[in-house]
């Protein structure tokens, strides 16, 4: 155990896996880097931030790929060598580039087993960073995660930190079905300790980063961070939240969820991601439907308005959720009163 | 080049199998018993037969909405087949792909696939597969003229070529895509788009199943040796609409029937085993009437097989979940 980044629990994942199963290689824009360059040095970049680096160096080409900028052919491409006996791992560097190939995972890679009769399997990852606060504009910033929850056939997962990143790109590649990995592009230099073993997260099992009893705060990726940090600040004025990191949006865990809000009766959903059709107004639609009765106020929702991200510093800090508005939340369904009469 | 007598029967076989299978889908579908959407592949068997008959269960295809054709030449059986088409739950997806989606990757069949350009990038990975697991298979995608205009297909040209895959592009190009001809939809020619990406070009007649044949051995063996990716642009034509029910106003009257009258695989065949004195006609009669039989067989059985169940809906949408 040692003290290692969002980026190297990452690197780490990926070498293991690879040096775990020959059947894993990597593909992607720049994963490398140099090929054909004039320095004649490959691997000089590791990828656009550096979370491949080192890995074509250790497993070569016959493992390791750089692509054209290509998304159509190589992320097609990727979802073919998965239907034909590879795992591959296949980074589209910023998720906003799932414009140019959503053809391939939305249609192909999602579609095979069902549309095949249950005979196909697409042992498939794709990484991808996402997220807000970079300055990276409204082409290079979305939190894209509830256009892939939407589709049936894949699995995504948005990791909180990097332990959690470790285990759940472990439990990613030897998933036998096509996962979208999205990386915050924020926190790759978020530290914590981080296991040097291998070890795997299932999917579908919400992780309480907080207990508490007056609020439960569903949160998701680097909003998780914001969430405890709220719920540290509100446990001094003696409000005690549950945090949830869901950590998979698809699976989701509606039942860690539906019984945290029956203990404390309140809820609140932070989610960077646009605010219409997704993971907030998801959990918010299954919590009034399922667990209707325990509800002492009404669900509040913390998210970015319904905008592309701005790029200007100022604006882009308006846009993103943060600790502060996480925390005027809870206050504001903790000051609820029902102003009806109660039938 | 010299073709086993049994690769020639066989060939004959699966060709005539395929235009039977059409043909009596086009009847069946104006009954209205069979939902959703056919195409038909009749005028171009020699095309998928040709280039299969370089092909074993190691090599991969892909193939496009049109490819009932391709799903025979590469060995699935007619009877899940029509049970697919017919959407019963013993067809070869258990009714939830159609005829759309015809897949048996135990065979190296990719898919049919609906989306047209979907099939070449799919290849650059099968391809991929082949040369990492070392296991000497090709992965060959037959797409449209209509799909040679998609992205997806020039940047899995290039993709092939820079990776130099064991990849090969068949350019089954029947001069329409959908309603519209080729003459007004692709810009410059296959050849020069192939030359674009430094890839080898080959073309022959694809309803004379010996140019077919003689094409794709040369450009299947080019890739399965090591040295890249090929195109293989394929000239033939359809007999019938896009879809069943297309009407074809865009074709003058009689295109159609001088194709089927002048340029039919299957006579072509028969001429040319005749001519060259390498089969005996009544071992391919013999054929014509078992394969009659065959059809008829997969019609009853998908129509008295079972639909398939409501707990099918949610079924094998995942491997685990």
């Amino acid at each position: 155990m040692s003290k290692k980044s969002f980026r190297q629990a990452i690197n780490e994942a990926l070498r293991q896996e690879m040096q775990r199963d020959p059947r894993v290689i990597l593909m992607g824009e720049d994963i490398a880097g140099g090929q054909g360059g004039s320095a004649g040095i490959v691997d000089a970049w590791g990828g656009v931030l550096g979370v491949t680096k080192g890995l074509y160096t250790e497993f070569g080409p016959e493992r390791v790929f750089d692509t054209p900028i290509s998304e159509a052919s190589y992320i097609g491409a990727a979802v073919g060598a998965a239907a034909t006996g590879l795992r591959p791992v296949a980074e589209l560097m910023f998720v906003d580039f799932v414009g140019s190939c959503l053809d391939q995972i939305m249609n192909q890679a999602a579609k095979f087993r069902y549309m095949f009769g249950g005979k196909a399997r697409t042992p498939l990852v794709i990484r991808a960073m996402y997220g807000a606060g970079f300055n990276a504009a409204a082409q290079h910033s979305q939190a894209l995660y509830p256009l892939f929850t939407h589709i049936p056939g894949l699995k995504v997962v948005v990791p909180s930190s990097p332990y959690e990143a470790k285990g759940l790109l472990i439990e990613a590649i030897r998933d036998d079905d096509p996962v979208i990995f999205l990386e915050n592009k924020v926190m790759y230099d978020d530290e914590e300790e981080v296991p040097d073993e291998p070890y795997s997260i299932p999917f579908g099992e919400a992780n309480l980063t907080r207990e508490g009893d007056d609020v439960t705060i569903v949160a998701f990726g680097r909003m998780v961070n914001f969430a405890n940090e709220a719920a540290d600040r509100l446990e001094k004025d003696g409000i005690s939240c549950t945090v949830i990191d869901p950590r998979t949006t698809s699976p989701l865990d509606s039942a860690t969820i539906l019984e945290c809000v029956e203990d404390t009766g309140r809820l609140v959903i932070v989610d960077e991601s646009s605010p219409r059709c997704n993971m907030a107004t998801d959990v918010a639609a299954l919590v009034a439907e399922q667990a209707f009765d325990a509800l002492k106020a009404p669900i509040r929702q913390v998210v970015p308005p319904h905008t592309p991200v701005p790029f200007a510093t100022v604006l882009e800090k308006l846009y993103l959720p943060d600790a502060a508005r996480i925390e005027s939340a809870v206050r504001s369904v903790m000051a609820y009163k029902k102003t009806k009469q109660d039938a | 080049m010299q073709i086993a007598h049994d690769i020639l029967l066989r060939s004959y076989r699966s060709m005539r199998t395929i235009r039977d299978f059409e043909e009596r889908l086009h009847v069946e579908f104006a009954t209205g018993d069979i939902p959703g959407f056919v195409h038909l592949y009749c005028g171009e068997e020699a095309s998928a037969v040709g280039v299969c008959a370089h092909l074993s269960n190691t090599d991969t295809i892909a193939s496009t909405h049109r490819g009932h054709g391709h799903c025979i030449a590469k060995g699935v059986g007619v009877d899940g087949m029509m049970a697919e088409i017919y959407g019963r739950k013993t067809g070869v997806c258990h009714g939830k792909g159609g005829s759309m989606h015809i897949a048996d990757l135990s065979l190296g069949m990719l898919g049919a696939n609906g989306i047209v350009g979907g099939g070449p990038p799919l290849i650059c990975g099968a391809a991929l597969s082949h040369k990492v697991l070392k296991d000497g298979g090709v992965a060959v995608a037959f797409y449209g003229d209509g799909a040679s205009n998609e992205g997806t297909t020039l940047e899995s040209l290039n993709l092939a070529m820079v990776w130099q895959l064991p990849a090969v592009f068949v350019c089954e190009d029947n001069g329409y895509g959908e309603a519209t001809g080729a003459s007004y939809a692709c810009a410059g020619t296959q050849k020069a788009r192939a030359a674009g990406f430094g890839m080898p070009y080959f073309d022959c007649d694809g309803t004379d199943f010996f140019a077919v044949h003689e094409a794709a051995g040369q450009a299947i063996a080019h890739a399965r040796a090591g040295h890249g990716p090929v195109m293989l642009h394929v000239h033939l034509a359809r007999w019938y609409g896009h879809f069943e029910g297309d009407a074809m106003t865009y074709r003058a009257n009689g295109e159609a029937a001088r194709e089927r009258a002048e340029h039919d695989c299957l006579q072509n065949f028969r001429k040319h085993v005749t001519e060259t004195s390498l089969l005996d006609l009544s071992a391919l009669d013999d054929i014509d009437t078992s394969v009659k039989d065959e059809i008829e067989a997969a019609v009853k059985a998908a129509k008295n097989a079972p639909l398939p169940e409501p707990a099918d809906l949610q079924a094998d949408v995942y491997v685990s979940y």
